[in-house]
């Protein structure tokens, strides 16, 4: 039958629109506005999966963010997510959900063998049993544990869906709709604060939903309608429901997820699935309420077994029944509101409460209402295996130590009440200092660290009255002290029933010879015996047995377990509840999806693309590209069917041979202005600036302080006090942030400026021997002769009217100039050189040609100035200058490096002239030698020659000026070769330079 | 993420900035003779205290102005914020 325990006339869905879903294969319908759980219940369905440790059936056990059982694999729009908790997903047409933690199915499980044969798995089982031997781990223990553990699978499609991030900053966040935090945020409001109220639930209201008050001659459901949509017609207020403020971080920065289509079939288009929110508050109120911990008793994991508070929200705001022969197990008066419920929705429920006899205004209306109340009485055990069908009970000793005659009573679910754990986690994780509280027998927040507050029942004040007043009050206080304003808002009448006091009771004993699991933890199956096994084996503090017995470590996080194991220990421990301290509340509060963490930043977008201003023609031109860094630049331009080693090797003969172009764009560059840019040059760089002159290039090496090369480069004397500076590419911002370092802290006397100029200008080098016929078809007004402009010279010119800069320079070590226009003219004159260039062959060049021609010239880049080596490794010495000092020339007479066999860079070719050396293999003297075999250096880059045809690398080598000559054996682990080489100089092409001069 | 005011935007994320170390470190003066010893503590060895730390930020993604924080290494308090050229006192 459909839908058989939904009430007619009570609830707030809305029964105008029936959605259908499926749990497990099976159609059901329920209510726009239902939860999965609030429908599968309505529909009788109370088994919804197995626990992760015995498999035991698991259902229902509250109806919210507590919910340590009813997680559920969902199908939404063709994607998948697990790890979804079926009270929180509101229901929507079509949904689909699966059981998880079962195999093969939930009805027939496997795993729960283990506990039909009471192998039960005691505390520590994990790390006891699948220690030894060693390989049993891969093939048996870990194969099992990943079959039948888990709580659910991940897609491994890529997510379709959007999630975006948000900054925003408040004067008041408040965490929780309820009473305190909609009266808080009233007050605040109205008194001129900007204020963020941000709801989890889908509705607003909290308790007020479900609880008979009066607030202002109105219910309390009424008056937080009202309040609501007042707020939201204010400007100064952001009120968000589906919004959970998981995270306290660091300068009242926290962070809420914001459910926007979760609960919707499909994702609007244009809208995000989630949205991360950062906010900055100036002052936080936390409003996160209670949640009501269970009494631990035997079998209390029976589906069927559940907190009475979620009864009573299934009832009252989903209009279903839990149950049709309800047993109310308390030891407070918030079981005697379920019952009272149930009662008026003409269903007899039986209430047993631990208490003898307690005096208050709800027991007298339950009595008057003919329930029939059992005091001094507890459950004993549930019964029943899928479902509860009865109760053992029993009465109960004064010193709640002995156990009357155990009785069975009939009943279909057993809602518990064992009084409430206020919701600090937030306030914890804000590093206030909590405290305990003897009188609610939990911890409250104590002494602030941020700029935070608790407000109402997650302070531990569990009337109406007293919160709504705080909650006022601190409203006005909080935002009359950020805005000024003085408009205090008058304070409500309110009416509620006056509870009496909870008894101090939280675990049933067993009766005698009955061995009954009393589980503390719901989720991670962790029981009092584990905990009394995790001390007896001498687990002292509260940290080590949760660990040991993995007490609230599920993705609950305890919420409905920390507080009765904390009882446990202290009891076991004679010790009170606050010497054995609790555990440290960390974000995130409940599960965040990883998509909502990572954002937008995914694929593509996870860092930025950086493109050349001559990226388009690039593309047209097929060039195949290659992440440096954030840059996209060609790594070649493939010609037919031309692969990487092909293309790149006709690239670099084509620049030996004639001429080819390369974008250089990506090159950082800085403009250094100032009377004093000399001077400071002079000291950055290792070799001496002061006497550059206007219209000359030079080349400069840097230093950290520790001795280490930084980074290379040209600099040119644009004019008397300007300079122009060039980095690599991966290094430019650094080279910035380090430059501004000397100037600002260290050097401020100096009067300098620098500025990046990388993207203002793009760059072209025109390498090869008829680069300066090309250059001077390019610019027919200048003199680009030898001697109009020689090696390391700078002009400037008309590019077809577009300013250039010409700089004789050269990586390639061919004859080669850079011309740089503003970036807008890059295109232009990217074209304009292809186009002048054809008739003396130009072809465009990547940066696998570009590697080719500097390695085999032997001149060292970012794989050998890798941040670990001196200028001696790279024979860079003699740019040290010796006359005058620069950043760390100091370090670089340490001993190691002034050692004799100090490493450096050499030449290195495979004796065969064929084989291809891999990057990064190893130098050793005897392949053969034993393990481990000596290393004397590594190879830093590899290139095939072709100036000689053959294989060419660059290696750091141990001693390397003495090897030259040497016969050494490269040796790759990982591509599992072993290659005879000769050592030979670093400079393989041109060793004395001349082509660069000529 | 820490708030970290800025001498000349005021309170930024910190996401703004980048870390640059102990801000009392000196730099010994050039063309000066300096002892192996010093030349260490200059380079390498540095404190790492528990509780107030003098240290540099560097606000990349805002005025790229290297400040001097005064912050709390196990609270992350920030008690005081001043410009490259303002002395700690
Ligand atoms: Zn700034």
């Amino acid at each position: 039958m459909s839908q058989s325990y939904r009430l007619d006339n009570v609830g707030l869905i809305n029964r105008e629109k029936k959605l259908s879903f499926k749990f497990n294969g099976v159609s059901y319908t329920g209510y726009e506005g239902d939860t999965l759980a609030s429908a599968l219940i309505a529909n009788g369905v109370h088994l919804v999966g197995r626990s992760f440790k015995y498999h035991r059936p698991r259902g229902f056990f509250g109806a919210g963010v507590d919910e340590p059982y009813a997680i559920v694999q969902l199908y939404r729009n063709g994607e998948t997510e697990p790890n979804v908790k079926a009270t929180e997903q509101e229901l929507f047409e079509g949904l689909e959900a699966k059981s998880v933690n079962c195999w093969p199915s939930v009805n027939f499980d496997i795993g729960a063998i283990n506990n039909f044969l009471k192998i039960f798995l005691p505390a520590g089982f994990y790390y006891k049993t699948f220690m030894w031997p060693k390989s049993f781990w891969y093939k048996i223990y870990e194969p099992f544990i990943r079959k039948a553990a888990g709580l659910g699978v991940a897609s491994i499609k890529h997510d379709k869906e959007r999630y975006e991030h948000k900054y925003e900053y408040c004067d008041l966040l408040i965490a929780g709709s309820g009473p305190s935090g909609l009266a808080s945020a009233y007050a605040a409001a109205k008194n001129g604060a900007r204020v963020i109220l941000a709801e989890d639930k889908a509705r607003h209201g909290g308790t007020l939903l479900t609880s008979e008050v009066n607030i202002g001659n109105q219910s309390g459901k009424e008056w937080a309608d009202g309040i609501i949509s007042e707020l939201k017609e204010m400007p100064n207020v952001i009120v968000k429901n589906r919004s959970q403020v998981f995270g306290y971080y660091d300068h009242n920065m926290l962070v809420m997820s914001e459910r926007i289509s979760d609960h919707l079939p499909k994702t609007k288009k244009f809208h995000p699935k989630q949205r991360l929110w950062y906010i900055r508050a100036k002052e936080v109120l936390i409003s996160s309420g209670s949640i009501e911990r269970p009494i631990v008793f035997g079998n209390n994991d029976t589906p069927g077994v559940m907190l009475s508070s979620a009864a009573k929200e299934y009832l009252k705001v989903y209009g279903v029944l839990v149950g049709r022969n309800p047993l109310i197990f308390t030891n407070n008066d918030s079981g005697y509101e379920t019952a009272i419920e149930f009662k008026k929705n003409g269903v007899n429920p039986i209430v047993l409460d631990t208490r003898k006899d307690p005096q208050s205004e709800i027991v007298d209306e339950a009595e008057n209402l003919g329930i029939n109340i059992k005091f001094s009485y507890v459950v004993v055990a549930a019964q029943g295996y899928k479902k509860v069908k009865s109760a053992d009970i029993a009465k109960i000793s004064d010193d709640k130590e002995q156990l009357g005659t155990v009785e069975n009573i009939k009943c279909d679910c057993i809602c518990v009440s064992g009084f409430w754990t206020p919701t600090i986690h937030l306030a914890s994780q804000s590093g206030n200092k909590t405290k305990f509280n003897e009188d609610i027998d939990a911890f409250v927040p104590g002494t602030s660290k941020q700029n935070e507050r608790t407000l109402g029942a997650a302070n531990g004040s569990y009337t109406l009255d007293d919160t709504l007043k705080s909650s006022f009050e601190a409203g006005y206080e909080l935002s009359k002290k950020i805005t000024n304003n003085d408009n205090k808002i008058s304070f409500p009448n309110v009416v509620e029933k006056k509870s009496t006091t909870h008894d101090k009771f939280w675990c049933v004993p067993l009766p005698e010879g009955k061995n009954y699991k009393r589980f503390l933890d719901f989720q991670n199956d962790v029981a009092v015996s584990d905990v009394e096994i995790a001390l007896r084996e001498g687990y002292r503090s509260i940290e080590h047995v949760k660990r040991y017995t993995t007490l609230g470590m599920a993705t609950d996080q305890g919420k409905t377990s920390n507080l009765n194991g904390l009882q446990l220990v202290s009891k076991i421990e004679n010790k009170v509840v606050p010497n054995v301290g609790h555990t440290t509340f960390r974000p995130p509060y409940t599960p965040v999806s990883i998509g909502a963490i990572v954002g937008r930043e995914v694929g593509k977008h996870s860092k930025p693309t950086r493109k050349s201003p001559m990226h388009s023609w690039h593309e047209k031109n097929n060039a195949v590209f290659v992440d440096a860094g954030v840059w996209l630049r060609p790594r070649y331009y493939k010609q037919g069917n031309e692969n990487l080693f092909e293309g790149s090797k006709r690239e670099a003969k084509n620049v030996r041979t004639n001429v080819g172009v390369c974008d250089v764009t990506t090159l950082g560059k800085i403009d250094i202005k100032g009377p004093d840019a000399a001077e400071f040059l002079n000291r950055v760089y290792t070799n001496a600036w002061l006497k550059l002159p206007v219209g000359k290039a030079r080349y400069g090496v840097m230093l950290r302080e520790d001795g280490i090369v930084m980074d290379d480069g040209t600099t040119t004397r644009i004019s008397e006090n300007h300079y122009h500076m060039t980095t690599t590419t991966a290094q430019a911002a650094n080279v910035l942030s380090h430059l501004e370092y000397y100037l600002q802290l260290v050097w401020p006397e100096l009067n300098v400026n620098v500025v990046s100029t990388t993207e203002q200008w793009a760059g072209a080098a025109i390498a090869g021997p008829k680069s300066r016929d090309l250059l001077q078809k390019l610019f027919p007004n200048l003199d680009v002769s030898n001697e109009g402009l020689p090696f390391m010279g700078y002009m400037e010119g008309d590019l077809f009217g577009a300013k250039a800069r010409i700089f004789r320079i050269s990586f390639s070590g061919e004859l080669a100039y850079e011309v740089n226009v503003e970036s807008d003219n890059g295109n232009f004159m990217w074209e304009k050189i292809m186009e002048v260039g054809q008739e003396f062959k130009i072809q465009p060049y990547g940066t696998e040609a570009l590697s080719t021609l500097r390695i085999e010239m032997g001149h060292v880049a970012g794989s050998e100035l890798d941040g670990r080596t001196i200028p001696y490794d790279n024979s860079l010495e003699g740019l040290l200058s010796k006359k005058k000092d620069f950043i760390g020339k100091r370090s670089l007479t340490r001993k190691a490096f002034i050692a004799e066999d100090r490493q450096k860079v050499v030449g290195v070719v495979p004796l065969d002239k064929k084989t291809s050396i891999p990057e990064g293999s190893h130098l050793v003297k005897d392949s053969n030698a034993p393990l481990p075999n000596p290393k004397l250096g590594y190879i830093s880059a590899s290139c095939w020659s072709v100036e000689y045809d053959n294989p060419f690398s660059l290696a750091i080598l141990k001693d390397g000026k003495n090897m030259i000559g040497e016969k050494l054996f490269v040796m790759s682990p990982l591509k599992n070769k072993v290659i005879p080489v000769e050592i030979v100089s670093s400079h393989y092409v041109d060793p004395k330079g001349e082509r660069v001069r000529s | 993420m820490l708030h970290i005011k800025c001498p000349y935007c005021g309170m930024r994320s910190q996401n703004e900035f980048s870390y640059g170390g102990d801000a009392t470190v000196k730099r010994p003066e050039l063309n000066k003779e300096v002892s192996d010893q010093d030349w260490d503590n200059f380079v390498y060895n540095r404190k790492s205290p528990r509780g107030k730390h003098w240290e540099l930020w560097q606000h990349i993604s805002g005025c790229r102005q290297w400040i001097k924080v005064e912050r709390d290494t196990a609270t992350h308090e920030i008690f005081n914020t001043l410009k490259a050229n303002e002395e700690i006192l």
